[in-house]
């Protein structure tokens, strides 16, 4: 079953063209890494598919109708966290479900269980303020995932992290999103690589340029072992001439 | 270090009534020129068991309390309604740094013509006094919202209302509480304004007679010092709902 479906989707801002005719699909539960040059649109796809942007062009199904914002199949996580500081850590995750008008007892129930699935439960009476930046994205995942979405937008969202935090929830992060399908946009080949089933490079042209077989059906302790064998080193040799030449293009 | 800081301004204070004490003794200014701060305080206190110091300062904290809360009320209501509407705030804002522009001691004998000597007048002075500086910080603020957040807050399916009362309000609250303290102060700047105007009571009727008819500076000083304390208190009104609030915003 297909939960996104993207056909001949253009978009421009103002005279620059930033999406031209890209079709794209991703199946249930599948996770989809984006890489791309600054500018190529990435980011712009992750809003059109979230409904904050509407196409120029083009169409976009999700789970069988059109992309809107706000709609519950849809979680997104932005580059920064956007934790809101005047929320406790529980109350940011309770959010989206107090926003649909469900009890805050209820929610409080639903926000903590996302919280525990996403290792952040010890911190639901903390201000976002007192967390580290690993812990921000942790919340910020769940805050995502507690509407049960069918489909995950991932922009960067550990870009901002050091080295080993980013690490250790780039091997989590298969385990965590709980059979959402995923769509990651980042600028980091081994990132792509170990959480997505397929990898896509989205050239300046704002088209698919190169597909690349991920490594996200490995075992979880498997994972960073195939991305430094010879056949992890070839795809992200392959992946990496393909971003050296949409980056000069 | 922090016990240091907070004996400072009393310290600078005792330093300062201390010098004008013996200034006034040293060069034996006159008391209807500049009393000492020992005959103000003996003032001070003749006016308070006396029971004048109590009769005008009921009216004034009458004023001060009523024309706040609306003027404050009124602004919070401009300035949402402006931060959140771009084209309101283009036809609107000239008008209302016009209203501000004009002295409120020239406006003042209007409200009067209309509203009389009583309480509707000053605390209309109160009010429209008030209702500036929390308008515009309220729309400063109100506008001024992160991007990011208002995204995050249509990416959760928000609607208009909720954005506001989610995110832009409790995102705005230090701004406005902000032009709130300087609103609490003005408060009280508009209610003696508004007693000079016309009435037989409240603080600055007390500082017109003191100087006039009674020819009474030592109580004319003690009325000053009752005005400042009405000002400081109004301030701290704020900061205390300031500290309050911020346990309870969701």
């Amino acid at each position: 079953m297909q939960i996104l479906q993207v056909d001949g989707l253009s978009h421009s801002f103002g005279e620059r063209d930033v999406l031209r005719n890209l079709s794209l699909s991703i199946a249930a539960g599948e996770s989809v890494a984006l890489l791309g040059a600054n500018g190529s649109g990435k980011s712009t796809l992750l809003r059109l598919v979230a409904g904050l942007l509407t196409p120029t062009a083009g169409q976009i199904a999700l789970v069988g109708s059109a992309a809107a914002a706000g709609r519950p199949e849809v979680g997104i996580v932005f580059q920064e966290s956007r934790l809101l500081p005047w929320r406790t850590v529980l109350r940011n995750v309770t959010l989206p479900l107090e926003l649909a008008g469900e009890s805050l007892s209820s929610a409080r129930a639903t926000a903590e269980a996302a919280l525990k699935r996403v290792g952040a439960g010890g911190l639901l009476d903390r201000n976002p303020a007192e967390i580290s930046g690993g812990e921000r994205g942790r919340v910020a995942l769940a805050r995502a995932l507690v509407r049960r979405p069918s489909l995950l937008l991932l922009d960067e969202p550990f870009a901002a992290l050091d080295a080993i935090t980013r690490a250790r929830l780039d091997d989590e992060l298969p385990e965590l999103v709980a059979g959402a399908a995923t769509l990651l946009v980042t600028h980091d080949v081994a990132e792509a690589l170990l959480v997505a089933d397929r990898v896509l490079v989205l050239g300046s042209d704002g088209a698919i340029q190169l597909e690349v077989p991920g490594l996200r059906g490995q075992p979880a302790t498997g994972r960073r072992a195939a991305l430094l064998s010879p056949d992890g080193a070839a795809r992200q040799t392959r992946l990496y001439a393909a971003l050296d030449s949409v980056s000069h293009a | 270090m922090r016990r240091l800081s907070q004996l400072t301004p009393l310290a600078v204070a005792a330093l300062l009534l201390s010098a004008w004490e013996v200034a006034v003794r040293i060069f034996a200014v006159p008391q209807f020129i500049l009393p000492a701060p020992s005959v103000i305080a003996v003032r001070f206190a003749e006016a308070w068991a006396d029971g004048t110091m109590l009769r005008h300062l009921v009216p004034t904290v009458t004023e001060v309390t009523i024309g706040g809360l609306l003027g404050g009320a009124l602004g919070l209501l401009i300035g949402v309604t402006l931060g959140l509407s771009g084209s309101a705030r283009r036809v609107v804002s000239p008008y209302l740094v016009a209203a501000q522009s004009t002295p409120i001691l020239a406006l003042g004998p209007v409200l009067v013509l209309w509203l009389g000597p009583g309480l509707a007048a000053k605390v209309a002075v109160c009010a429209l006094i008030t209702l500036f500086p929390v308008a515009i910080s309220t729309l400063v603020a109100v506008r001024d919202v992160d991007a990011g957040t208002l995204e995050l807050m249509r990416s959760l399916g928000a609607t208009r209302w909720q954005s506001l009362r989610y995110a832009r309000l409790p995102a705005a609250r230090s701004g406005i509480l902000a032009g709130a303290r300087v609103a609490a102060t003005l408060a009280v700047v508009g209610a003696i304004v508004g007693e000079w105007l016309g009435g037989t009571a409240g603080l600055g009727v007390l500082l017109n007679l003191a100087r006039g008819s009674l020819f009474d500076t030592p109580l004319l000083f003690a009325d000053l010092l009752q005005i400042a304390i009405v000002g400081v208190s109004a301030y701290a009104l704020v900061l205390l709902f300031e500290r309050v609030s911020s346990k309870k915003i969701a």
